[in-house]
């Protein structure tokens, strides 16, 4: 397996909605509540790149954007 | 008129000749639920259907038939249903629907005494008004019907036609009286009655579609759900794309446009037949099964010196009232022949100066009306003499 | 093609509601299209009226809105008349059990070649919150405001009852299961049903004591097991996911092939 990068975490705020699903389910606390509710990526190292947060979210409001090397 | 020598003369009923316009008018799929008086229809089509390799299918009930049809109209297909009142009724919010999202569709009723269950397998013409506002909302409706074989044939065939070139649903609306009548047909040959073809954008891949953009003429290209154009249909207030909208101007336009393109191609519409009218001072109006009895009597009384004319309607949706009042101008009395408790008389009250002239000869016991019915009411009107 | 190239992103955000599990199972979706790598040009997307019916608005494919619970009626006749078509319909649990109950019967029955996904989230939402056939006894409604008493259909059972050659539970929480079960449910040749558990905070959640769509999801991940596992087996009250059943069987549009053959040689 080639090593993998996580380039970024995006999210799309005019498509975000707030509705906290990624802050409390990432498994690894990569999110957390910012100004105005709105998701704030505050540990992008810890980020495994699993999309789970990708797949949960119900606006389609995040991409998890992984170099593969 | 083409050369009619290879003409194929058959004997048949009013459903089959019904179901074999539809054909050559080139239906591709049939879907529907049997009910009395118009299973015949539905039978002869899932015969013939598989045959020349098109599509049938029997559904669990008259909305999904023409809710499926509907389905495989955007498909590009051809698509026809047919029913009896109950059915009817049960059709009347996906009808509304096929207004709405711009479907060609030809849906047949066969009409039979109602209310309700009413009078399964005998005759009558109640549902002269469901068709026109069976469904909720305000809508513009095309619906045909015929008096014989022949004429059966080819309103089933300008059905399919007036679908494509309108985009709308099109009621052929016969009766129990047609559908089961057995009569001469001479059917026509392949190419000797116009047949429209399904008009299908010329927007190349890659360029915008708007699927609810008329053109100039007023006619809406249409794009088959598999090729490449993709848009949206809606029953919905939808704009040009197809997209669902609540913007005031966009809505305007669309119920207008709905209204407009079936009102005001009102002369194109019509379909009528006219039987010594230009003298007569007594106009009988008719259509369907009653328009029979209504000509016999015409020619009947003619030949004893009476000045008796016979007004048939074809097209009774939009509602012909130029016509009628034209055809009517000269006449003292109006009788509308009709099986009902007065529908069409209606109409024709509204389309006529001096509306007292008009009567109603009609007859609602499921008996088919004889000539003897109209010529008592007749009487009635214009003395013994009749 | 990427996600992006499968959805109209000029109408996003969406119309759901804050947490909605319909935007999730449109995620669902839309990878498991992306996954079996399907032309959106041969995808036809119906749906009847609700909250669910929304869908087809955000997807880039052929797409039908019709009425409230005629979606599989319309389906089945794009289907049979275009076989060649992937037909997907999206239907809420009203539009799917209630008004749309005998449709829904007799698409399974046929084992037509569509995929109709069942968005449960036990009420009607987009009228306003009134219970529907999978809220079950118990719940609280603007229909039932002293609790409802009508039980539940078990979506599974009925499907499978009927007929249907493929059905599958999933829940908006367990999305990588639901990708896949929705990946089979696309590739089954015949009728597939998928039940997605689907919470709707707005009137569902609020009214219940179930809270926000986090609590939802926590409840789903909780009250929720794989089929044939040790927790459902120990745990009867547990809902079940995964799938019911998957038959390979006649499907109806390469009968009526037959049927052709068979009325061409007469």
């Amino acid at each position: 397996m080639p090593k993998r990068t996580i380039a970024d975490v995006r999210i799309n705020s005019l498509w975000c909605k707030r509705c906290g699903i990624c802050v409390h389910f990432c498994p690894r606390e990569v999110f957390v509540s910012g100004e105005d509710n709105l998701p704030r990526v505050r540990a992008l190292d810890r980020c495994t790149g699993c999309r789970l947060c990708e797949y949960w979210c119900p606006d389609l409001a995040i991409e998890v954007l992984i170099d593969d090397e | 008129m083409t050369n009619k020598t290879n003409n194929k003369i058959a004997f048949v009923q009013g459903n089959e000749v019904c179901a074999e316009a539809a054909l050559y008018a080139g239906a591709g799929f049939y879907a529907g639920y049997p009910i009395t008086p118009s299973s015949e229809i539905m039978e002869h089509m899932a015969r013939r259907m598989p045959a020349m390799g098109r599509r049938f299918l029997q559904m669990e009930d008259e909305i999904a038939s023409l809710a499926a049809i509907i389905g495989a109209s955007l498909t590009g297909h051809k698509v026809m249903t047919a029913t009896s009142g109950p059915g009817f009724s049960l059709m009347q919010e996906t009808l509304g629907f096929a207004i709405m999202a711009e479907i060609p569709c030809v849906i047949v009723n066969v009409q039979r005494g109602g209310p309700s269950t009413g009078l399964p397998t005998q005759a009558a013409q109640g549902d002269v008004y469901q068709a026109r506002w069976g469904t909720h909302g305000d809508h513009a409706v095309i619906a045909l019907t015929a008096s014989n074989n022949q004429d059966l044939f080819e309103m089933t065939v300008e059905a399919f036609n007036m679908a494509e070139t309108y985009r709308t649903p099109v009621i052929v609306l016969i009766d129990e009286v047609i559908g089961h009548l057995r009569e001469k047909l001479q059917m026509p040959d392949p190419d000797e009655l116009e047949v429209v073809k399904r008009l299908r954008t010329a927007v190349p891949h890659g360029v915008d579609y708007h699927p609810y953009l008329p053109r100039e003429d007023g006619r809406l290209p249409m794009s088959d759900f598999g090729d490449k154009h993709r848009y949206n249909v809606t029953g919905l207030y939808h704009n040009m794309w197809g997209f669902p909208t609540t913007d005031p101007g966009v809505i305007d336009g669309l119920i207008h446009h709905l209204i407009d393109k079936i009102e005001n191609n009102l002369h194109q519409i019509t379909r009528y037949k006219e039987y010594y009218l230009s003298d007569a001072d007594c106009v009988l109006i008719s259509y369907g099964c009653s328009a029979r009895s209504a000509l016999h009597i015409v020619k009947n009384r003619r030949q004893r010196g009476m000045k008796l004319g016979l007004l048939e309607l074809q097209t009774l949706w939009p509602f012909p009232a130029g016509l009628v009042r034209e055809k009517c101008s000269g006449a003292q009395h109006i009788v509308v022949v009709e099986m009902n408790m007065g529908q069409v008389v209606h109409e024709v009250k509204r389309a006529v100066d001096h509306p007292e002239r008009v009567y109603l000869a009609n007859r609602v016991d499921g008996e088919f009306i004889t000539p003897t019915n109209i010529k008592n009411v007749l009487r009635v009107i214009m003395g013994r003499g009749v | 093609m990427a996600l992006q190239d499968y959805i109209r992103s000029r109408f996003f955000p969406h119309i759901w509601c804050v947490g909605c599990g319909h935007g999730t199972a449109l995620n669902a979706l839309l990878r498991a299209v992306e996954t079996l790598g399907l032309d959106p040009s041969d995808i036809v997307m119906v749906s009847g009226i609700g909250c669910s019916s929304r869908m087809p608005g955000y997807v880039d494919f052929h797409t039908l809105h019709t009425l409230h619970g005629r979606a599989l009626a319309f389906a089945t006749g794009t289907k049979m008349s275009k076989p060649e078509l992937t037909v997907l319909v999206p239907m809420g649990d009203g539009d799917a059990l209630a008004i749309g109950g005998n449709h829904f019967i007799h698409a399974c029955r046929r084992n037509i070649d569509i995929t109709a996904i069942v968005l449960n989230n036990r009420i009607y939402g987009m009228t306003g919150g009134q219970f529907s056939p999978l809220s079950g006894p118990g719940v609280v409604a603007t229909t039932a405001p002293y609790s409802t008493y009508d039980p539940a259909f078990d979506v599974m059972r009925l499907a499978v009852g009927a007929g249907a050659s493929f059905a599958a539970r999933g829940s908006t929480y367990h999305v990588v299961e639901l990708q896949q079960l929705l990946v089979k449910a696309i590739s089954h040749k015949g009728f597939s049903v998928i039940e997605v558990l689907s919470p709707c905070p707005t009137h569902f959640g609020r009214r219940n004591q179930q809270g926000d769509s986090v609590e939802m999801l926590e409840w789903l991940k909780a009250n929720t097991a794989k089929l044939g596992s040790k927790a459902a087996e120990e745990n009867p009250e547990l809902i079940t996911r995964g799938i019911f059943v998957e038959d390979e069987r006649p499907e109806y549009c390469e009968q009526y092939e037959r049927i052709l053959e068979q009325a061409r040689e007469g």
